[in-house]
């Protein structure tokens, strides 16, 4: 395997009496594009913070490019990082404010003039060079601050939370602006966010944090569909979870509200009579017998609500309430509340929460 | 409605006859040095005389002095309280009130104690040591002013954030405080400037004990001696001091928007 990038080897930090962050390992390739997932105050940031040396580490080591950056000040690292607070420099204008690390690196002046210019076409605001930062929109200055970050080609690149001050529609169209950048340059990249669908929509890989540990790292795909803990699948994604009980651990048979299912394969070393947390994405739900879908259940639809393309059902079974979506069609009417309904579901998309 | 309005006008005017008409008056009084007409001789006076434009011109140096001494103390040590020692700015606020508290004249005796030609640091033995204590005296009694000045444009900009940008693209102590935080604070520190230089200008007790030829001792030495000169000069100490807060009121208008807090 080859050496890793950026290597942080059980890291530990503390503020006085408080660990917030504990024994933490991560390996990131070089141009790989990780993120930070998790709830506020789960340790992401404070994980970034130590990367960029704004946090010395109580335990650990930090490693980028084969050289211990542990103990190095900030302003010696090679790093750059975009804010949540974009702070551009409002005393000085947007190019000025990109060629601020040049002129700190001693960088010749025509050579700083023409990396902002080309840092200006990067993010599409060839126009904006002159302008102060207080005069452009919250996604304008965002750009600004991305670019005034790579300007002077730092090895790694840190985010934290970049996107959360704008509004939806920037937002969506600047974190594919983010990741197009990203990877047209190569660099390596940390992306910290609180929100699960820009992570999963962005990311080589994802680290989901909670209580100052990584949880789980992986792939977009393996983080939703195979998520590892009881956190990971609830807070990635949405999640039906229903209680079941082993009936005959054997032949892996549980039984849910008087009816049952087969997870074969899946009961990892439970025993008959033992209780389990299963859990069911609701897009792997139908409403109704369908070909290739293994199991059902039976319940009632409990609530009914249309939002246009889609039309959301939650049906009661015993004393668990499932979620599904299901397409509107024009020529069926949407079901009711009150009716019997069977769902579906194929054994395989069911989760065991351990 | 319409009378609560006019209550409000009555009310500001007898604020502005409580301001005004001292000043009036003492316009009024300068200009009558000449028997029956109004002149502006005692002006001309004042401003003719060797002695004004000496105390003047060494006032105004002392202050500049003072105010560069002001800005490199308290711009550094107001960024650090902010930046990393939140807990002490009670305690450093406390200190900062001190020298409205204790009267100038102890501040003097205390230097001559310390400070006099027979202690082990005789700065009192020389002209420019005793400059060089005036000035450091001036920038204690300025202090209160110079630090709320300071600390309030600090408040107005986000001091981490924009430390932590600055440091991860490189920059060290220095540049970051002269080219991040002294810029973005820059009409803050000349509000606590120009109100060092009104102290500086009037102050007597420091300037007189310590025999400096300062301005302060000027105009209490011309009161007490004449008669319309005085109110010529307290009207020409006025518009120094009107023409300082308008300065601060202009630059004011140049002051950097902080684009730290997202829309």
């Amino acid at each position: 395997m080859a050496e890793p990038f950026l290597s942080i080897q059980h890291v530990r930090k503390s503020f006085g009496a408080t660990t917030v962050v504990q024994d933490f390992n991560l390996d990131v390739e070089p141009g790989e594009f990780v993120s930070f997932l998790g709830p506020s105050g789960c340790g992401k940031t404070t994980v970034l913070r130590m990367v960029a040396g704004f946090e010395e580490p109580s335990a650990g080591k930090i490693v980028v490019a084969g050289k211990d950056i542990t103990r190095l000040k900030p302003n010696q690292r090679n790093v750059g990082m975009v804010f949540q607070a974009y702070a551009l420099f409002p005393n000085l204008t947007v190019a000025q404010n990109i060629g601020f690390g040049l002129k700190v690196a001693g960088m010749p002046k025509a050579d700083a003039d023409r990396r902002v210019a080309e840092m200006l076409d990067l993010i599409k605001l060839p126009q904006m060079g002159d302008r102060y930062p207080y005069q452009l929109s919250g996604g304008q200055q965002q750009r600004i601050a991305l670019a005034r970050a790579i300007a002077p080609k730092p090895k790694l690149l840190l985010l934290d939370e970049p996107l959360s001050a704008l509004d939806a529609k920037v937002r969506v169209s600047l974190r594919e602006e983010i990741r197009s950048i990203q990877k047209r340059l190569g660099i390596t990249t940390i992306f910290v966010t609180h929100d699960q669908e820009e992570a999963l929509s962005i990311s080589d890989r994802i680290a989901v944090m909670y209580g100052g540990k990584a949880e789980q790292v992986g792939t977009p795909f393996e983080i939703y569909n195979r998520p590892a803990t009881k956190f990971v699948a609830n807070f990635v994604g949405t999640l039906n979870v229903l209680e079941g009980t082993v009936t005959d651990a054997a032949s892996g048979k549980v039984r849910v509200n008087s009816q049952e299912v087969s997870l074969q394969g899946k009961l990892n070393g439970s025993k008959s009579g033992d209780t389990l947390s299963l859990a069911l994405r609701p897009e792997a739900i139908s409403l109704g017998r369908h070909p290739g879908r293994d199991s059902s259940l039976s319940g009632e639809i409990t609530e009914v609500h249309f939002l246009g393309s889609v039309i959301r059902v939650r049906v009661g079974i015993g004393g668990s309430t499932v979620s599904l979506d299901t397409f509107n069609s024009p020529a069926a009417p949407p079901p009711a509340v009150g009716e019997k309904a069977e769902i579906s579901f194929s054994s395989g998309d069911m989760l065991v929460l351990h | 409605m319409k009378s609560g309005r006019f209550w409000a006008w009555v009310v500001f005017a007898l604020g502005a006859a409580y301001f005004f008409i001292p000043l009036i008056a003492t316009v009024e009084f300068s200009m009558r040095m000449r028997r029956g007409v109004y002149s502006f001789d005692a002006y001309e006076v004042v401003l003719g005389d060797p002695r004004f434009q000496a105390t003047f011109g060494y006032s105004v140096l002392a202050a500049i002095f003072t105010i560069i001494l002001g800005v490199l103390i308290v711009v550094p040590t107001a960024y650090w309280i902010r930046l990393r020692l939140p807990q002490l700015r009670p305690v450093v606020e406390f200190i900062t009130l001190l020298p409205l508290v204790i009267p100038a004249i102890v501040i003097v005796f205390g230097y001559i104690r310390m400070y006099g030609s027979n202690s082990p640091l005789p700065f009192l033995a020389s002209d420019t040591g005793t400059n060089a204590l005036l000035v450091i005296g001036y920038a204690t009694l300025a202090l209160p002013y110079m630090y709320r000045a300071v600390d309030t444009g600090l408040r107005t900009i986000d001091v981490r954030t924009l430390t932590e940008a600055a440091q991860i693209l490189g920059a060290g102590w220095c540049t970051i405080i002269a080219r991040v935080i002294l810029p973005n604070v820059l009409i803050a520190v000349l509000s606590g400037a120009f109100l060092t230089f009104a102290i500086v200008l009037g102050e007597f007790t420091m300037a007189s004990l310590l025999n400096r030829p300062a301005f302060g001792p000027y105009l209490q030495n011309i009161g007490a001696n004449r008669a319309y000169e005085p109110a010529a000069l307290a009207i020409i100490a006025f518009a120094i001091t009107w023409a300082c807060m308008s300065l601060i009121q202009i630059l004011s208008r140049f002051a950097p928007r902080s684009a730290n807090r997202p829309n």
